[in-house]
């Protein structure tokens, strides 16, 4: 998954009338009493970058190479800073020290589950401390509206990471009755040595959304950053030393996807490999694996139905389908890219859509007022168009939109097309940008199996009234999240993953342990079974 | 130090074992016994009690804030290594616990604060009462001591980091406390809701006071319950100072009252209580039997209860001997024997029976009293003159009974509440001093010759807490392992207690866990929801 966010925060950040600043630091706490409290500080439009290089073994290395790469600034398409460039040289050292920081005896490997879990708390902490310049920093690299830097991806990174720190001496093995005259347990262990290759459109979260299970379990980890956001990533490297792990236990390395993304999903002493990305590369990834036949889990593409029926409220429905396609410029995996509207109100929909859709805010990201920033790169922002163009030539109508939002930057109009088929390109593939499907809609069968027909299995969602409809729709619905009358509510307590071309395995939640925990069964002879036990 | 040394302090010095007074009452020089009594040379690094102690709080915590008895009496609170008074603490009553339990229940309203709060924020709120213990980590420490006369160091590094760890633990279970859904038959959707329990009322010894305080809010709050608690009268201080700190931390209004008190009054009314939902209760058997006839009596609340025990800890030939001479000494006479699981039946194998006596008898001799605060001193005071008393007759009876006293047996210095090291050999299983709960520092070794026979034996209590057992043969380890009829069976080692471990009796030691995962099933109540649905698909 390349999304995930944090939503109810997006609820009243989002909400209808775009957001006096009042608003969007009303968010999170009930109440006074709640631990966390968040009013938004000024953003510092030209954040210092204190790290450009290689993470290995709580030091900074320069690329084998000697290779550096350009991250871009996506408003301005100006250079931030160059980048040291990590290949499978690099890839190996970081192994290297990955590894030796598992071996059997080392600090990792003997320390308390629950001392994890205290450096887990620490690093949060520690990213709680420096959220206001990290958001910056996100906001610069990948473009996403600094309000939303600050108040969803921060937030949630704190979050994500407190949890799973909670869970670090709470992964219990078992002991099992087993027949005849022996004592069985199981031993929850790390897997060992976890490749991690994340995205770029929510760079902070991903990575505390990979780092977090893995360490809480008790791996080390090689991660490798997208080549257009790495400089969030190298920053919280520089906390992790600060929080106290060990050296060799996170290794981050920046680098393209081909060389040192590459090198990960074949290294033969890489025990597990977590791709977040397109289900293109995720195929790659999988067959790569089969090298050592190292364990696999993918989040991937969506192209996710959100279905309204006509009971539903629709002004609450236009809002949530609004978001539900628009947040983080489209650039989320589990968008509601198919909205599927009960013909009754279809029309009604549409009107209201493109109304909301015309009030969206466009432009520099570090101003509070604006919901949409650019897309992150040229590639992204020309692959949007040419499927905005694809719209038009099979026929969809353009209700609004549709063209390039700014002189300079990768900024494109929020756009909608109405009367969308479920066969043009449109309906069928991942756009990740600001463009919303709307189709029409007759019966409930009818929509499931609709919604239903495509290779993805990300997440769902519907609007309805009915207790029995929705029940019934939730439950037919071929998708990993389904949502009922909200949409991307992702928190890390529920697990989020994919059925289909989706990807393989859950992550967040208790379920997402699973994927770092390798299980051991031991068992010891025993002279007699006791009576009455 | 050595033997001769101890010999000197037992016999020769007769000052005080701890001179304190209300403000200075930690380390004065030369105020204990004879061993290096000057802090100052104590080793670097070691944490220092704070000198000039201040009591801040001395009230009844009743919605975050500080109220003065219902019937104006006041609880006075003594030093037990000197017998000095230290302050006096408002004494609550059956209507101080209706006002707390009115509190707690106002905060437990459906849509109240503590209500709609997210279970993850109930758990950032312990985490951050965790930070501040660790801050406040020296002021309870030397509070905990002077109010209950354990060894600061003790306080400091077990009672405190149990605490604190404790705290972080349950802080991490907030937002894990998962209900499910259940492929129920029938066109139907289930699912469970894990929900608190409600207003729990909880009931604390004096032996740990601030660690039974921890061990009882922090699976009560991370489960979303309120909580009236009731800290012992011997021991009231550190109770309170956490009331003050869970008000710092931002816990709402009325989630957690403090209502210090006598167990025949103030326990009592929370026991009987028509308003509360659950009852927790860790001390003697005698009184948890109460507790369970109020609450039934009453209004049929839910009860957990951590009693005595009369632990045994079994020793084979093949164990390291030196290694379980240590454990078991420190399995009884850690905290002056004033622990629910000590290891107070030790069943050593005859073959080394007259070896691990002796061993242990030049361990126990060994042993420094003296003013808690002296960093090398082993032992403090006894609680207070009724357990002090207590002790010493039972120590009697096993001298009547034909027991060997093989070392100590009286009291020592000449004030606060001190008793020997005492160690009797050649105990029967039938003796006094081999079946009732002693709760202070006297060792009972017993022999034995078969596996099967000290399974029978072990068993054969009312009590059912914990054991020990030393082997190095797997298969015995095993064996005992499964055989004893205990809530915690520990191999080669003792007292090895973690915040992850469920922690509770068999038998009459108990009703109930506390700790672990399983610590939250006892404030929690499961709800079964089923909804109709039109068609049911896999």
């Amino acid at each position: 998954m390349r999304n995930l966010l944090q939503v109810r925060m997006l609820r009243s950040v989002l909400a209808s009338k775009f957001p006096p600043i009042s608003r969007l630091s009303l968010r999170v706490p009930a109440s006074q009493y709640s631990a966390t409290a968040s009013a938004i500080p000024a953003p510092n439009t030209q954040p210092e970058i204190h790290f450009n290089k290689i993470f290995i073994n709580n030091e900074w290395h320069d690329a084998v190479s000697k290779k550096t790469f350009p991250t871009v600034n996506p408003s301005t398409a100006e250079v931030i800073c160059q980048v040291a460039e990590g290949d499978k040289a690099d890839v190996d050292k970081a192994v290297n020290a990955a590894k030796q920081a598992f071996r059997l005896g080392s600090p990792w490997r003997r320390m308390d589950a629950s001392h994890r879990g205290l450096l887990l708390n620490r690093l949060a902490d520690l990213i709680e401390r420096d959220s206001a310049y990290l958001a910056a920093l996100e906001t610069l690299d990948n473009g996403k509206p600094y309000a939303l830097s600050y108040s969803v991806d921060l937030s949630v990174v704190v979050k994500c990471l407190r949890y799973y720190a909670g869970w670090a001496d709470k992964n219990h093995g078992k002991t099992i009755p087993i027949d005849g005259d022996y004592f069985c347990y199981t031993r929850h262990e790390p897997v060992g040595v976890c490749g991690q290759i994340i995205p770029w459109n929510f760079p902070l979260f991903m990575q505390a959304s990979k780092l977090g299970p893995a360490l809480a379990t008790g791996n080390t980890v090689v991660m490798k950053v997208a080549e257009q956001t790495p400089l969030t990533a190298l920053y919280v490297a520089s906390l992790i030393k600060e929080a106290g792990f060990p050296e060799g236990v996170v290794n981050i390395v920046p680098g393209y996807g081909r060389t040192a993304g590459a090198a990960i999903s074949s290294h033969m002493d890489i025990d597990k490999v977590a791709f977040t990305g397109s289900t293109e590369v995720g195929q790659l990834i999988q067959q790569a694996a089969s090298r050592n036949l190292k364990k696999v889990t993918l989040e991937l593409g969506g192209k996710s139905p959100n279905i309204i029926l006509s009971d539903a409220n629709l002004e609450d429905a236009v809002e949530q389908a609004h978001s539900a396609v628009f947040f983080n410029q489209g650039q989320v995996c589990c968008a509601g890219s198919r909205t599927y509207v009960q013909e009754d109100i279809y029309n009604e929909f549409v009107e209201r859509s493109v109304e909301r859709a015309k009030k969206r805010v466009v432009g520099d990201p570090f101003s509070l007022q604006t919901e949409q920033g650019p897309q992150v790169d040229e590639a992204q922002f020309k692959k949007v168009l040419g499927y905005i163009s694809a719209g038009k030539r099979d026929g969809a109508k353009l209700m609004c939109g549709g063209g390039v939002a700014a002189d300079r930057g990768y900024f494109i109009q929020p756009t909608i097309f109405g009367e969308v088929k479920d066969n043009m390109t449109i309906a069928r593939e991942e756009i990740f940008g600001p463009v919303m499907q709307i189709l029409k809609f007759k019966t409930l069968e009818e929509v499931i199996e609709r919604g239903n027909d495509t290779q993805y299995g990300l997440a769902a969602a519907v609007f309805t009234r009915d207790i029995d409809k929705a029940h019934y729709i939730s439950a037919a619905l071929r998708a990993g999240t389904v949502w009922v009358n909200c949409y991307n509510v992702c928190g890390v307590q529920a697990p989020f993953g994919g059925y289909k071309a989706s990807g393989n395995g859950r992550e967040f939640g208790e379920y997402g342990l699973e994927a770092y925990t390798e299980v051991k069964t031991v068992t010891i002879k025993v002279p007699a079974k006791p009576t009455g036990s | 130090m050595s033997a001769i040394e101890v010999e000197k302090n037992r016999v020769g010095e007769t000052s005080s074992a701890c001179k304190g007074n209300k403000h200075n009452m930690t380390t004065t020089p030369g105020d204990t016994q004879n061993h290096d009594p000057n802090p100052s040379a104590a080793p670097p690094g070691l944490p220092i009690p704070v000198s000039d102690l201040e009591v801040k709080y001395t009230k009844i915590f009743i919605n975050n804030e500080w109220h003065d008895s219902s019937c104006g009496r006041k609880i006075p609170v003594y030093n037990p290594a000197t017998g000095e008074k230290i302050c006096e603490v408002e004494e609550g009553d059956e209507e101080d616990v209706d006002k707390a339990v009115k509190a707690a229940k106002e905060a437990f309203q459906l849509g109240s604060v503590w209500r709609r709060m997210d279970a993850s924020d109930r758990g950032r709120l312990l985490n951050k009462l965790a930070d501040l213990v660790e801050r406040d980590q020296l002021i309870l420490a030397t509070m905990e001591t002077i109010d209950s006369g354990k060894l600061f160091l003790i306080a400091y590094f077990v009672d405190l980091m149990a605490a604190i760890k404790t705290l972080r633990y349950y802080g991490g279970w907030s937002d894990k406390i998962q209900g499910r859904t259940i492929p129920v038959d029938g066109e139907y959707f289930t699912f469970t809701r894990h929900e608190p329990v409600g207003v729990c009322g909880q009931i604390i010894p004096w032996n740990f006071p601030l660690l039974m305080f921890i061990w009882k809010i922090a699976p009560a709050l991370c489960c979303g319950n309120t909580v009236v608690i009731k800290p012992a009268e011997q021991t009231p201080l550190t109770a309170l100072h956490m009331a003050a700190l869970m008000k710092e931390a931002g816990f709402p209004p009325g989630v957690v009252n403090v209502v210090p008190g006598y167990g025949s009054t103030a326990g009592a009314a929370i026991a009987s209580h028509m308003y509360i939902d659950k009852v927790a209760f860790t001390g003697s058997t005698e009184v948890g039997k109460l507790i369970k006839e109020a609450a039934g009596k009453s209004n049929l609340k839910r009860v957990t209860l951590e009693l005595g025990g009369k632990n045994p800890n079994i020793i084979f030939a093949d164990a390291d001997l030196d290694h379980a001479v240590e454990q078991a000494h420190h399995g009884l006479f850690f905290n002056q024997g004033q622990c629910c699981l000590a290891g107070s039946r030790i069943f050593v194998e005859e073959t080394i029976y007259d070896e691990f006596v002796r061993k242990s008898v030049e361990r126990a001799k060994r042993r420094v009293l003296g003013n808690p605060f002296i960093p090398g001193v082993d032992q403090g005071p006894q609680i207070d003159k009724k357990q002090f008393d207590k002790i010493l007759e039972l120590i009697e009876s096993g001298r009547k009974e034909g027991a060997k006293l093989e070392c100590g047996g009286s009291p020592w210095g000449d004030k606060g509440l001190f008793i020997q090291p005492t160690v009797f050999s050649d105990v029967t299983d039938e003796m006094r001093i081999a079946k009732e709960e002693i709760f202070g520092p006297v060792q009972q070794i017993m022999k034995f010759k078969t596996l099967d026979e000290v399974i029978k034996r072990a068993n054969s209590t009312h009590y059912g807490l914990v054991a020990g057992v030393f082997t190095q043969n797997i298969n015995k380890a095993l064996t005992i392992a499964s055989s004893l009829q205990a809530g915690t069976v520990w191999v080669n080692c003792y007292n090895a207690m973690s915040s992850q471990c469920p922690f509770g009796g068999f038998k009459m030691s108990g009703n109930g866990r506390e700790m672990g995962e399983y610590g939250l099933q006892e404030y929690t109540e499961i709800k079964t929801v089923t909804i109709k649905i039109p068609q049911k698909n896999s």
